[in-house]
């Protein structure tokens, strides 16, 4: 097909598509409006398991079935970015050259680096009370490590950061979700149910199984997106050759 | 946020700047380019996600499309770059490049 | 403004599907891809917003507070990390095109492909 009538099926098809989404959003329930069903009953359903953010609870409680398949398509595709980035026979790696850095960036940058990673670690453990959690400190606790990076060089980062280490715990915050709600079945009761006690509501040991598939995710999560930047990192800076 | 009016200027407004940011990312051909408009893009979802009521999403919006995302990017570009150098200079004859 | 939210959630999308499909590249393809998918979330938590709802935490407010929808925002909040892994994976299959072609180009690697 030539590009000028590849244009014009997709001009058709966006103009459709375009048509039926307004048709569509004119029937909607208006902006801001005062009926929400589910909602309620989710915040109903939170505050009588001693969960302060009802995020959270939706997340490992209500819906913890759905979040373990969230889990394993982020661990899937983790996977499958390190076996498609890995150093195939024919490609060799080259030690790259160190930068200089400004001064007043290196001392801002390592000054930074530890108060991102509290940051992060009080985002995951708090996420059953206030707004946060595994999937939102995960992330930052893994970026934390890359301000390494930025502040000094890469062999800096590659000193401090053993990669293997972060595959396993990947493979262990998925195992710990998994077999958190295996300990559901094991009460009796069935799999990822809610069954330890809910606590005190508002203390960090409130919402009975939350903050253990919590801690789980934020594991999985941070060691996801360092394995995910370490491969990126190694084949942007140092893998070099194969085959044409 | 009390007043409802202020509520909805500030909606109303990082709604149309999230619009422009997606419009302006597509737009640049170039990946490198981009990557940066990326960012200001997951930066003005995080607003948006704040304003709507929802610090949760904002959280997660800030870390992963102002950081790792566009990261992810400009280091795939890094490396078709030298992929693509290393092509033309093999076409060439000439010594590898970079 | 009854209706706004949902429509610029419809333009992100729309304008990222233009994108996808006129990329000259296949790395700003997957930037694209990006963006439409982030059309999702502003329609989700565009839905689940409240006139005078704060958020639904119950840590520093009394139950009992009218709050927002929280079970949009858990959709949208996995997804926004579980997408930027997906993406990664994009990317990848984008860096072995280049290793093996030595082109990101998607016209070109059609003409190479014959």
């Amino acid at each position: 097909m030539s590009r000028r009538a590849r244009l014009c099926v997709l001009a058709a098809g966006l103009l459709a598509t375009a048509a039926l989404l307004v048709a569509a959003v004119l029937r909607v329930p208006s902006f801001g409006g005062p009926w929400h069903p589910y909602g309620d009953r989710a915040v109903e359903a939170a505050l009588r398991r001693n969960t302060a953010n009802t995020v959270s609870a939706v997340n490992f409680d209500q819906r913890a079935f759905d979040t373990l398949g969230e889990e394993s398509i982020l661990f899937a595709s983790v996977l499958g970015t390190v076996v498609l980035l890995r150093r195939t026979e024919d490609e060799r790696t080259s030690e790259p050259r160190p930068v200089s850095v400004p001064a007043t960036m290196r001392r801002y940058g390592i000054a930074a680096l530890p108060v991102t990673l509290l940051v992060g670690l009080y985002v995951i453990a708090h996420g059953q009370l206030s707004p946060g959690g595994g999937f939102q400190g995960g992330v930052v606790v893994a970026t934390a490590f890359h301000l390494l990076y930025v502040a000094i060089d890469y062999p800096a980062l590659k000193r401090v950061r053993a990669v293997g280490l972060y595959e396993i715990g990947d493979a262990l915050g998925e195992a710990a979700y998994v077999l958190t709600g295996v300990g559901g079945l094991l009460a009796g009761a069935a799999y990822l149910a809610n069954v330890l006690p809910y606590g005190t509501f508002n203390t960090l040991a409130s919402g009975g199984t939350v903050p253990l598939l919590n801690a789980a995710v934020g594991v999985e999560v941070a060691s996801a997106v360092v394995v995910l930047l370490a491969r990126f990192l190694s084949q942007a800076l140092e893998i070099e050759g194969g085959r044409e | 946020m009390a007043d409802p009016a202020v509520d909805d200027v500030l909606i109303v407004a990082s709604l149309l700047f999230v619009a422009a940011a997606a419009t302006a990312a597509v737009l640049n051909r170039d990946p490198a380019r981009q990557a940066v408009v990326l960012s200001l893009l997951g930066l003005g979802l995080a607003v948006l996600f704040t304003v709507l009521q929802a610090p949760d999403v904002g959280l997660s919006q800030l870390g992963v499309g102002s950081a790792l995302t566009p990261l992810m990017i400009l280091l795939t570009v890094r490396k078709v770059r030298r992929q693509r150098e290393r092509r033309d200079g093999e076409r060439h004859g000439g010594k590898r490049r970079g | 403004m009854t209706v706004l939210p949902y429509l610029v959630a419809a333009w992100i999308f729309l304008v990222g599907v233009y994108g996808l499909a006129t990329s000259r590249d296949l790395v700003h393809a997957v930037g694209c891809l990006a963006v439409a998918q982030s059309s999702t979330y502003v329609l989700l938590l565009s839905v689940g917003y409240r006139h005078g709802g704060t958020a639904p935490v119950f840590s520093d407010v009394k139950p009992g507070v009218t709050v927002v929808d929280p079970v949009v925002q858990a959709l949208a909040l996995t997804d926004v990390v579980v997408g930027a892994t997906v993406t990664a994976l994009l990317l990848a299959l984008v860096v072995q095109t280049a290793k093996r072609f030595g082109t990101t180009d998607p016209d070109e690697l059609f003409a190479l492909r014959g």
